[in-house]
């Protein structure tokens, strides 16, 4: 082993699935001791090529070095041995076991817990001293809170002796202060040494933290830049390949009339937690309110009463001027009729049924509109030519109505979500993480879409966990925390630090 | 929020027929391989007895008669189970809805007889779907509001259902003066034509139910993929989270499903109760409820495929007794190795070569998935 050898090299490597070329000619090269990102679109490849070097793929062509070393990696096991350390996006842990028990599963030592257990103690105590990684080994892992349990990820990873580690989208459930702690972390093992890879599609965080990025574009690496040399911009265009409004341009908002507001509105769910608190907010025709949060703060309870799914434990749903809490036509189903469009949070779980045709989709939840009935009988045609409209309208790709839903990407999926709630000409419009797992191109496109809608004097109300894109679209911002409302603000008031704190929980101006 | 590589693999094309053809014969030769192992292995020829099964399922006149009577059961209770399949449920309780659908036919049959056959076999019908329907709402209905898992219930109700056969046909509809646990006959003009009525052909227990189960078949398809109920029915099966949010009540479209599948399975009794024995008796469900499983499952719970797998089913029982009757070394209890082989692979091991041949296809299908 040489010290100028890079810690991990990637030469020429190939990876198809069938006939999808998924990793064409990749070559990489990370410097030991740096922060290397790894930045692209939904669907260039990066989790394809970093699960070849964890081992969950094999490479069909090219090599994997390692400190300089060609190194055979067929499963995670030679992955951990060869010094390789990973964190996925979706954490792997047993939330009923303590973070010790978690850390040396599967590396037990012996037959009998205690004496790996032992070990894993002191070691553990060494490992977080060095790196600063507080953690209390003996808590229960569901009990500990998100940036916490990824840092027993990270832990889990150094003690199995990773030198590099690899982070999937580690920012994805963090708050802006959250990630900016895991980003202290970060430098710490850097700067003792560790070989850091991030992945990412977040522009900001490369540039935070990263010291190279690597770009990558349908399947190949089309640039390997030092981030100092570059920018934002520059990495935006080489990501999509052409240039991107990263701002949304839009005029200033003409508030009217109230479509929809919630009065005092409490919600304690099945376990007796109060997952709302006294929530009141107004929705506004020709208004796009934005509501800002870490996920998990009651905006999925805040979503699935406005949509009529839930029904709220206390307060009032006011929907155009009228108290329809008691209301027979407080259901979903109903407030469909009514004018409200609904854009749910996950579409896989709740937006679309995937084993569906994307045609049969079109028709979710207006199945029984006259539009799509003919007496007893569903009227194919009608749903096909309202889908074949709906995939030119929203440049849905591929073009084909009979394809199921699950054979579309994450963006195209959304595109066909947003048409399906768009195109029913709503008063109101309901949006949940308008633009998860959607590509930098598609997002512009959506954007644009519920900036027009807002223009054509709609209601709309967006729920994001991504800070900027609050910021960007939104013309009135409320911060939830723990199922309140902390606060609201003019977005020309909203700084990036004043909604981070707000997002933790910080109530409006307690910070000067 | 990275890219899902599964995605890659998932939408590759593989052409329709191999999932609903050749996946269904492979396991089927599976099964016929290792069923000929167990001949061979008694000491008999089974290239013999494949042909001693298949002429007696098809190589007469009668033996079609009574290879399409056991199919018509088939279709009914296969049917059953598909369309609970279809809401996500598993229906173990077929068997027990039969029982009770075939109690109501005999109740209609033996109290209103005074009628003629033009009004008393559709209200028989009627009571059939009815008896069935309420039999398995009841699991439904705690399944959809209490959320006890179906196929407890469904399970325990079978039991319920024969133990209740037992009680009224032991105690209260016993005929007068008679000695084993069955009703009096049914009066003459209340029973179903059999085939050989109307058409020269010989005397099966063939009867006009099974134009009525092919009815169905096409009932079956309307409904589930033509109508919105049936379209509520497949959003809750497939994703309940995205019924409730498109305004469907998963409540409702369980309870709708599993009455359906209760009437669907009560039509048992139109066969055997109206059609065949003239009169109510115990036991008169022989398993067909159980068999429906397999029969949904092998025919993908689709009306063709449950035909064909019915069909597959009816020959099997049909062929089968012809077998333990023709050769030395084969019983009833062997015939019911080969079918549980045949469950076993179509059924249970359904996964297992798919995989395999689905591969196969993919690599050979050359257009790539489109990534916008």
């Amino acid at each position: 082993m040489t010290t100028s050898s890079p810690a991990l090299e990637l030469r020429r490597v190939n990876k198809w699935f069938g006939a999808v070329h998924a990793n064409k000619d990749i070559s990489l090269s990370v410097g030991r001791g740096t922060i290397h990102g790894i930045i692209g679109e939904n669907g260039a490849g990066k989790s394809t090529l970093m699960s070849i070097v964890y081992g969950f793929y094999q490479a069909d062509d090219g090599e994997i070095l390692v400190n300089g070393e060609p190194c055979q990696i067929d499963n995670p096991q030679a992955s951990i041995a060869a010094g390789i350390g990973m964190v996925h996006q979706h954490f792997m842990l047993v939330d009923t076991f303590t973070v010790l028990e978690n850390i040396i599963l599967g590396v037990e030592g012996s037959a009998r817990l205690s004496g790996g257990l032992d070990h894993a103690r002191k070691e553990l105590a060494r490992l977080e001293k060095e790196y600063s990684l507080e953690v209390d080994v003996d808590a229960v892992v569901g009990d500990l809170p998100v940036g916490l349990r990824q840092r027993v990820e990270i832990l889990k990873a150094l003690y199995r002796g990773a030198e590099i580690l690899i982070l999937d989208e580690p920012t994805g459930v963090l708050t802006p202060q959250e990630a900016d702690h895991l980003f202290r972390i970060l430098n710490t093992l850097r700067d003792q040494g560790k070989t850091v890879i991030l992945i990412t599609h977040k522009l900001r965080e490369i540039m935070a933290i990263t010291d190279n990025v690597s770009v990558m574009r349908r399947g190949e690496m089309v640039a390997n830049v030092a981030t100092k040399e570059t920018d934002r911009e520059q990495l935006a265009e080489l990501m999509v390949g052409r240039s991107v409004l990263l701002r949304v341009e839009k005029d200033d908002a003409n508030p009217t009339d109230t479509i929809m507001s919630m009065r005092h509105v409490g919600y304690v769910d099945r376990d007796g937690v109060a997952r709302l608190k006294d929530i009141s907010l107004d929705i506004k025709a020709g208004e796009i309110l934005g509501i800002a949060g870490v996920s998990g703060n009651g905006q999925s309870e805040l979503m699935e009463i406005l949509g009529g799914t839930r029904h709220p434990s206390e307060g009032q749903i006011i929907y155009k001027g009228e108290d329809i809490t008691n209301s027979p036509k407080f259901n979903a189903r109903d407030l469909r009729k009514i004018g409200l469009g609904h854009v749910p949070e996950d579409r896989h779980r709740s937006g679309l049924v995937l084993s569906f045709s994307a045609y049969e989709n079109t028709i979710l939840g207006y199945h029984d509109s006259l539009d799509y009935n003919k007496g007893t009988t569903l009227d194919r045609n009608a749903m096909l030519e309202a889908c074949q409209k709906h995939i030119e309208k929203f440049d849905v790709r591929p073009t084909d109505p009979t394809l199921k839903a699950s054979g579309f990407s994450g963006g195209n999926q959304q595109k066909l979500v947003l048409a399906r709630e768009m195109e029913q000409d709503p008063d109101i419009l309901l949006v949940g993480q308008p633009t998860r797992g959607v590509d930098i191109g598609a997002i512009e496109f959506i954007h644009q879409q519920l900036i027009k809608m807002r223009d054509a004097g709609k209601a709309i109300l967006v729920v994001s966990v991504e800070i900027d894109e609050v910021m960007s679209i939104a013309d009135r911002i409320a911060v939830m925390f723990d199922g309140t409302i902390v606060g609201e603000l003019d977005v020309k008031d909203a700084t990036e630090t004043k909604l981070g704190l707000m997002m933790a929980g910080v109530k409006e101006g307690a910070e000067d | 929020m990275s890219d899902n590589p599964v995605k890659f693999g998932s939408p590759a094309k593989v052409p329709a027929w191999v999932n609903l053809a050749l996946v269904p014969l492979v396991n089927l030769l599976a099964a016929f391989l290792l069923s000929g192992v167990v001949i061979l292995i008694i000491g008999d020829n089974p290239l013999q007895a494949m042909e001693v099964l298949l002429y007696g399922a098809f190589g007469y006149e009668e033996a079609i008669g009574y290879t399409l009577y056991y199919t018509t059961n088939f279709i009914f209770t296969g049917l059953a189970v598909a369309i609970a399949f279809h809401c996500g449920l598993f229906n173990i309780g077929a068997e027990g809805q039969a029982m009770i659908g075939g109690l109501g036919v005999g109740l209609v049959a033996l109290y209103f007889d005074a009628l003629p056959f033009v009004l008393v076999v559709p209200i028989a019908i009627v009571a059939a779907a009815l008896f069935g329907g309420f039999w398995a709402a009841i699991p439904a209905y705690l399944q959809a509001k209490r959320g006890s898992h179906i196929v407890i219930t469904t399970i325990m109700f079978n039991f319920i259902a024969a133990s209740i056969m037992t009680y009224l046909l032991v105690e209260v509809l016993i005929a007068p003066g008679g000695q084993s646990p069955e009703s009096r006959e049914f009066a003459e003009h209340t029973w179903l034509l059999f085939f050989h009525d109307f058409l020269p052909l010989p005397e099966s227990p063939l009867n006009i139910s099974f134009l009525f189960a092919i009815l169905l078949c096409g009932a079956f398809y309307y409904f589930v993929w033509q109508t919105r109920w049936g379209y509520e029915i497949r959003v809750t099966g497939q994703n309940e989270t995205a019924a409730k949010y498109a305004g469907i009540s998963p409540a409702k479209s369980i309870i709708l499903a599993m009455v359906i599948s209760g009437a669907l399975a009560g039509f048992v009794g139109v066969n055997e109760i109206l059609g065949v024995h003239h009169r109510l008796i115990l036991e008169f469900t022989g398993g067909f409820g159980f068999v429906g499983i397999a029969v949904a499952l092998m025919g993908r719970n689709h009306p063709i495929g449950i035909f064909l797998a019915a069909l597959l089913f009816g020959a099997l029982y049909q062929g089968g007794s012809e077998l333990a009757f023709e050769m030395q070394n084969i019983n009833r209890e062997m015939v019911i190795v080969i079918q549980g082989l045949i469950i076993l692979f179509s059924g249970a091991l359904e996964h297992m070569f798919r995989p395999t041949i689905e591969n196969f296809f993919k690599k050979r299908a050359s257009s790539p998935t489109v990534e916008a």
